[in-house]
């Protein structure tokens, strides 16, 4: 009943402020939107609160009969690996509300209600334990998400829109096939726990494996499918970015642990070298991209898929280490790179402009988002005692088990993301004022040192604490190590 | 023979209607052509309850008439009343589009509904003869329909087209069907069932009865318009007068399903090895020929025939999945998703025509892409209905058209062939950009036309709405509607 609330208080809250019709309700439209982000983020606290840290199989687990045609099932269920996410959507929704506050003033009710909408159908996927409701909730987040790039992005919002939709359209399609193949060869069952029973060959893996690396690898994104994401974000409104960054990539990196790890494994043991390969072209090239980099939301961006080839990374090096590790980066991803992208948008929302060269000396001017800023661009290179540093620190542990010369590669995205995160840092906010536009700033105001007070809490808390989060992954993480390490066939 | 006539009650109702209608639309002065639609609304929803009648006193069951002859099943009345919904939908949508443009005639209606008789008789065929008698019925309708704006050159020009190309396709059928009945000595499809097993184990026989076959799925792809048949569907779409579009792309798409299934299934199964590699070919084909040459459209109605084209090709996928090296375990499943799937379209086609016709009024046709700029901002909720309906056609979940796909790709992988699959899904990955497109002209867009969208009746409105929603609704319960469909197929 949870996780059905989960997904439905924020689907239904969002109807409600489509309902309420024109930008002359604007105001109780915003009321509502945040009614309903903080009440959905309130259904899903006890999700944490009941866990059963020892047991590795699903919890809260609903199953009702949905599509008997195709034996398919409303079934919904979390276990360790995908609790946190469930709890970091719902967290995030309400800082987007919040963010989107006084910024949005055109269809107000339009973008609230996609916001939620979207927040209900992520809160799906990350809990759907049948093939076809995964498939249903994952596609459905394109449509909210494809008309808010368009409708309150930048200038270039068509363009990026639909890169963004057809790139992440043809990924799913493949993996529609994908999970056919695997319904068929189940005799008929979409339930992903049935399939990590099926004996499949490594040949039928292998494609397998491919079709829904194509789905996985653009939602990531992973090199070389990863074009689509700058455009995106650069063209997406804050909001949108901070959704896309902090939960919409999670999807594919989720993807691959709750599809591809445990149903695949000897393909999955087989290609490792493929994916680590991409992943550390990702960590370094990405890397020195990100570097050279004009433009403030690009910058982040290309540090975002830097930072997500760390998770493929830890994925696919098969110990506890390194998947642990993966999900405490992505949770921490989360809050990072919303954070990021929510300071640039404080900075656009006074100054409408992104370029690094415009600024310069913003601490004169804005010494408390200054402080803020400074916390996050820390927690993105992965300052200990920050949450960043938890996860890339176990996935490096993990990849020292495997290979030195790995975790050598893999360890120098601390020094590129330092270099970028605080290189721009610098031009941005030290120096002289560069321009009476940086001299009119004014300080956050109050809404946005919540917003960003409440991140920089749930940063600092995971870096010096991060037990609370790593407990509860344990006995999930070591049944899927567990389940890998079976014969398939 | 009393009970023949009992169970042929849906067509002796309608052509009794229809005949009524004509008497009386003589009495009726123009200005009242109000009365004429009425009769003919009045005169489907008899149909329909003739037809639940019917259905009600078979408990569902096959009954034979007029000598085997016509047939009357679960399939057929299903069909029959998926149809009546499209034609009395379609009419409704265009009632005001033909008023203002002075087409609601006592023509255009009788026309209709013989059109609809038509297509029933394709519907319950039995016998070549039957299914040949349907079909002309049908397609003279049609051709009368599509030139009915006189005046008009273009519309002119696509009757002529589409007769003459049609005259050829019932050509080239009639000459397949000459072919099995040289091959087998009778017209009966329940007869041709019975002999085409055993004459297609002489290799003689098997030729000549490929030979006919051959003629006859051509014949069929004409009549679906699937490519390299589908010459006819652009033109005619686009010439004809938007509620004839209308017409024309909905409820006869249920009849050409029907003919495919009783010639092909119903008559010619031992032969589905041979018909399924020519069905594969053209679904390939119209997949490819359909999504491709949307994109290039400026016009939305040409637009939507070429995704008419590429929607025909998925849903042969169905058809071509049902029997797999002799063995028919999957073909209901394959067969029901292929109706399923027709279903399906058919109410996207009527949603997305329907709305280009409440698009339009009194000297303006809603027919180029740019007439739907920034229509979120004119009608926010005629956008959003039209953006379910492209999302539908797209293929996008929680949308009822994914749930098509997915059945017939379904069908498909199950009968082994993942790589007809792959093809189709990259293929409707090119046909959601031009959905994608109207989205995006509808939401991202400024408006060209200031004016606020012409305030249609408000029944249409609520029509429009429920057509819209269905879409969503059935998306998200599809079970229904997929089990009557397969317990139709059942029941053959």
């Amino acid at each position: 009943m949870l996780l059905s609330l989960a997904i439905w208080v924020p689907i239904l809250a969002g109807l409600l402020a489509l309902a309420t019709g024109g930008d002359r309700n604007a105001p109780l439209q915003r009321q509502i939107a945040l009614a309903g982000s903080i009440a959905g983020f309130l259904v899903t606290l006890p999700l944490y609160a009941g866990f059963s840290l020892s047991n590795p199989g699903m919890q809260f687990v609903e199953h009702r009969a949905w599509i008997p045609h195709f034996n398919v099932f409303y079934t919904l269920g979390v276990d360790g690996i995908s609790m946190l996410f469930i709890l970091l959507n719902s967290f995030t929704t309400i800082l987007v509300v919040i963010a989107g506050w006084t910024v949005i003033q055109q269809r107000v009710a339009q973008y609230m209600g996609a916001f939620l909408l979207m927040s209900g159908l992520l809160n799906g996927v990350f809990c759907a334990l049948d093939g076809l409701l995964f498939y249903v909730f994952f596609e459905a987040t394109l449509i909210p998400m494809f008309v808010i790039i368009g409708v309150w992005g930048g200038a270039n919002r068509v363009y990026a829109a639909l890169k963004f939709f057809l790139y992440t359209l043809f990924g799913s399609l493949l993996m529609l096939v994908a999970l056919l193949y695997l319904y068929d060869k189940s005799g008929g069952s979409f339930a992903i726990r049935d399939w990590w029973k099926l004996p499949l060959t490594l040949g039928s893996q292998l494609w397998l494996f491919f079709g829904l690396l194509f789905a996985f690898a653009v939602k990531v994104p992973m090199w070389p499918v990863h074009t689509w994401l700058p455009d995106a974000h650069v063209e997406a409104p804050t909001g949108g970015s901070v959704v896309l960054a902090a939960i919409m990539l999670k999807l594919g990196a989720y993807g691959f642990v709750r599809f591809t790890l445990p149903i695949l494994p000897d393909a999955s043991r087989e290609l490792a070298w493929l994916m680590i390969a991409l992943s550390l072209i990702a960590v370094v090239y990405i890397g020195l991209v990100a570097l050279v980099q004009t433009d403030m939301k690009k910058l982040i961006a290309y540090s975002s898929i830097s930072h997500m080839g760390f998770v493929t990374l830890g994925f696919f090096i098969f110990n506890s280490y390194g998947i642990e590790g993966a999900l405490i980066q992505m949770i921490s991803h989360g809050f990072v790179s919303a954070a990021m992208f929510l300071c640039v948008g404080v900075m656009y929302d006074r100054m409408h402009t992104r370029n690094i060269a415009d600024y310069g000396g913003v601490v004169n001017t804005m010494p408390k988002f200054a402080a803020l800023m400074m916390l996050f661009a820390m927690a993105n290179c992965g300052l200990p005692a920050t949450s960043g540093f938890v996860g890339e620190f176990m996935v490096i542990m993990g990849a020292i088990k495997v290979n030195f010369w790995l975790a050598f590669a893999a360890a120098t995205t601390l020094v590129f993301g330092a270099a970028y995160t605080l290189w721009m840092y610098k031009r941005v906010i030290f120096g002289a004022v560069a321009n009476e536009h940086v001299a009119a700033l004014q300080d956050l105001n109050p809404r946005e040192l919540v917003v960003l007070g409440l991140l920089a809490i749930a940063v600092l808390f995971m870096g010096v604490y991060p037990l609370p989060f790593t407990e509860v992954m344990h006995a999930s993480v070591n049944d899927l190590l567990r389940h890998m390490a079976l014969p398939k066939y | 023979m009393g009970v023949d006539f009992i169970v042929g009650l849906p067509e002796i109702v309608l052509l009794a209607g229809a005949c009524t209608l004509m008497l009386a639309d003589l009495f009726v002065e123009d200005s009242e052509r109000r009365v004429s639609y009425a009769i003919t609304q009045a005169v489907l929803l008899i149909t329909a309850a003739a037809t639940v009648l019917v259905l009600l006193g078979s408990g569902g069951n096959l009954l034979y008439a007029f000598n085997k002859l016509y047939v009357a099943d679960l399939m057929a009345h299903l069909l029959k009343l998926s149809a009546y919904g499209a034609v009395s939908l379609a009419l409704a949508y265009s009632r005001q589009y033909l008023l203002d443009r002075a087409l609601l005639t006592g023509e255009f209606l009788a026309l209709l509904l013989f059109a609809l008789l038509g297509m029933m008789v394709m519907m319950s065929a039995n016998s070549f003869i039957t299914v040949y008698l349907g079909l002309e019925l049908l397609s003279l309708c049609l051709y009368a329909m599509v030139a009915l704006n006189r005046d008009s050159a273009a519309s002119t020009e696509a009757a002529m087209k589409y007769f003459i190309l049609g005259a050829l396709a019932s050509g080239l059928l009639l000459y397949g069907m000459s072919m099995m009945y040289g091959a087998t000595g009778t017209l009966s499809i329940t007869e041709v069932a019975k002999q085409t097993g055993a004459l297609s184990k002489d290799s003689t026989q098997h030729a000549f009865l490929i030979f006919g076959l051959v003629f006859m799925v051509c014949g069929l792809a004409f009549k679906l318009g699937v490519a390299p048949f589908h010459m006819w569907i652009p033109d005619v779409y686009h010439g004809a007068p938007t509620a004839v579009t209308l017409v024309i792309g909905t409820a006869p798409k249920l009849a050409a399903f029907a003919m495919a299934m009783r010639l092909l299934v119903n008559g010619l199964l031992d032969l589905a090895n041979d018909w399924q590699q020519m069905l594969a070919i053209l679904a390939v084909l119209s997949m490819a020929i359909g999504n491709i040459t949307a994109i290039a459209q400026s016009n939305l109605k040409r637009m939507l025939a070429y995704s008419t084209i590429a929607h025909m090709g998925f849903m042969l996928l169905g058809l071509l999945s049902g029997v797999v090296g002799g063995n028919w375990r999957n073909a209901p499943d394959a067969y029901g998703a292929a109706m399923f799937y027709t279903i399906v379209y058919v109410l996207m086609s009527a949603g997305s025509f329907g709305m280009l016709v409440l698009l339009s009024h009194k000297g303006f046709e809603c027919e180029k892409l740019d007439d739907l700029k920034g229509l979120n901002r004119r009608n926010p909720w005629y956008a959003f209905l039209l953006l379910l309906i492209m999302f539908s056609l797209a293929g996008v979940p929680p949308t009822v058209g994914f749930y098509a796909k997915l059945s017939v790709l379904s069908a498909a992988v199950n009968a082994g062939m993942i790589w007809l699959a792959v093809v189709a899904v990259v293929f409707s990955l090119v046909g959601a950009y031009y959905y994608l497109r109207i989205v995006k002209l509808m939401y991202f867009d400024e408006p060209v036309i200031a004016a606020p969208v012409y305030e249609q009746p408000q029944g249409v409105r609520v029509l429009m709405s429920v057509n819209g929603l269905a879409l969503l609704a059935l998306g998200i319960l599809p079970q229904p509607l997929m089990a009557v469909c397969l317990a139709a197929i059942k029941g053959l």
